[in-house]
């Protein structure tokens, strides 16, 4: 079980939070102007990293805010947590 | 190939079992193949088998990268069913529960196929209904499918608690009594020992690093025991879909996520069927040995790593203890994880792909092993033909840009 670190609460357990999925993706400024295939990819193709992988996360069952992680999903370590609007550390991008 | 027959047994069994023949080959492989599979699980040698048997294409290999049957084949809960709400998953499945019907003569591997039942089980009011509409779906497309009432149910699995009391009374239940389970490691090595008598190269211990193509058409496979020439290549490699996607440019909608399972220790036998509940999320059956085998579902986040959390095994047992109040007291023996690959609807993608005589076959997700012939024989058939079977049609990877999805999200009694 993962001890996930709440940039407001702390360490807390995994259980309380939920997993957003990829971070940084962009909505399309344009929406009308986009392909059929451009659309898939917005709304279907996702990264599936083996490795280091910028995801987010909420906590749900506890200040119910979003931030994003750096997690490796091979050994599931954490190793950057940062501000949902904050660009990925530089030492991991 | 040997066969295996009362005789063969008998005569073995005078010698001490000394003059078993191997039951595959283990070649170095060659230095170009018209048909390379890459993965080695149940999928992965049921294309290769039927790539033999149905279209006479022989010069095949199947790369693994471990062990024969070492990844999903060998830690799902060998769970075989057929009840999809859909159209399209209702005739590919039930195609794969027939070839399953009829697979140990065919491979002449005893794959203990056991048609016990499955049971699905509804825990309210919205779960009856979905129950009710899905039996009459599914006996609509020709599949053997039952309601059972809280009665009916107590009468086919005495062990059950069917009080009122508890937090998710059972209200009632699908039953699908071809369904059961099978030996997962035997319809591996069936489908190996088979194949392999056809003259399939089964190569393991090779890990594909890279995949060659040139102008939109591939030429073969990077792997640790060098290049390999391939005319045609298949990715049937679950967990792994979109790392060797990735190693032809391709992107695809699956994300990998850890599927847990365990097994209890064994006791006499007590539960004579499958029982799955979606709404509480458990699903068990007793093995050949005695032990219990339990599923969990799949963590909240994506991962590689072969393990899952505490705390989604914790649920599924709590809901197991409610279901059976007389397991409370049974210990665990063991516990393992596997990397499965969903995709958005829950459905597979068997399918071409932009480029020449590559072929996907992934996004089983958390259900893949029902499936192992009938995707083998489609996805076959496939790369035979260089297009896909009318059952495999509706699962092409264009789905997901059209917009016809499957969506089998819960639909297929299960929660995915």
């Amino acid at each position: 079980m993962l001890v996930i670190e709440c940039p407001w609460c702390g360490p807390r357990s995994e259980e309380e939070f939920t997993n957003g999925g990829e971070a940084h993706i962009k909505r399309p400024s344009k929406p009308s102007a986009l392909s059929d295939e451009e659309w898939a990819d917005y709304v279907f193709m996702r990264k599936n990293t083996k490795g280091i992988f910028l995801e987010r996360w909420s906590h749900s069952s506890g200040c119910r805010r979003w931030f994003n992680a750096a997690r490796n999903t091979i050994t599931n370590e954490i190793a950057a947590i940062y501000h949902i609007n904050e660009k990925p550390p530089k030492e991991i991008s | 190939m040997k066969k295996y027959s009362i005789f063969s047994l008998l005569r073995n069994s005078i010698n001490f079992h000394q003059d078993w023949q191997k039951a595959w080959r283990s070649p170095d492989p060659k230095s170009c193949y018209d048909v390379i599979i890459i993965g080695g699980g149940g999928h992965g040698l049921a294309t290769a088998y039927y790539l033999a048997k149905e279209h006479g294409i022989t010069n095949v290999a199947v790369l693994e990268k471990g062990w024969l049957g070492g990844g999903n084949t060998g830690r799902n809960t060998t769970i075989i069913r057929s009840n999809y709400l859909w159209d399209e998953s209702a005739a590919l499945y039930e195609k794969s529960l027939q070839l399953f019907e009829g697979l140990s003569q065919d491979l002449n591997y005893n794959i203990m196929l056991s048609q016990r039942g499955v049971l699905n089980l509804a825990h309210n009011l919205h779960d009856l209904r979905e129950i009710n509409r899905r039996v009459n779906a599914i006996r609509l497309n020709g599949i053997d499918s039952e309601f059972l009432n809280v009665n009916q149910i107590k009468a086919f699995i005495p062990i059950i608690n069917i009080s009122r009391k508890i937090r998710y009374p059972i209200l009632g239940a699908s039953l699908q009594r071809r369904g059961g389970v099978a030996r997962h490691d035997a319809v591996a090595w069936g489908f190996a020992r088979a194949g392999d008598a056809r003259g399939v190269d089964i190569i393991q211990n090779c890990e594909v690093t890279g995949i060659v193509h040139e102008k939109g058409r591939v030429s073969g496979v990077e792997t640790t025991k060098g290049f390999i020439g391939a005319k045609k290549l298949g990715i049937v490699v679950a967990g792994h879909s979109t790392v060797l996607a990735g190693m032809a440019g391709l992107r695809l909608p699956i994300q990998s996520y850890p599927l847990q399972a365990m097994v209890s220790e064994p006791i006499k036998p007590i539960i004579n069927c499958v029982v799955m509940s979606n709404a509480v999320h458990c699903y068990v059956s007793q093995s050949d040995k005695g032990e219990l085998v339990l599923g969990a579902g799949i963590d909240s986040y994506n991962s590689y790593g072969q393990r899952g959390s505490l705390n989604v095994i914790e649920d599924q047992l709590a809901a197991l203890c409610e279901l059976f109040p007389l397991f409370s007291r049974l210990r665990l023996i063991r516990q393992w994880g596997g990397i499965v690959d969903t995709s958005p609807d829950a459905s597979p993608i068997i399918s071409k792909t932009p480029i020449d005589g590559l072929y996907l076959n992934c996004g089983w997700g958390t259900g893949g092993f029902k499936a192992t012939p009938g995707s083998g024989w489609v996805f076959a058939h496939t790369i035979a033909t260089d297009q896909p079977h009318e059952l495999n049609a509706p699962f092409r990877l264009e789905r997901f840009t059209s917009g016809a999805l499957i969506d089998e999200h819960g639909a297929a009694a299960v929660a995915h």
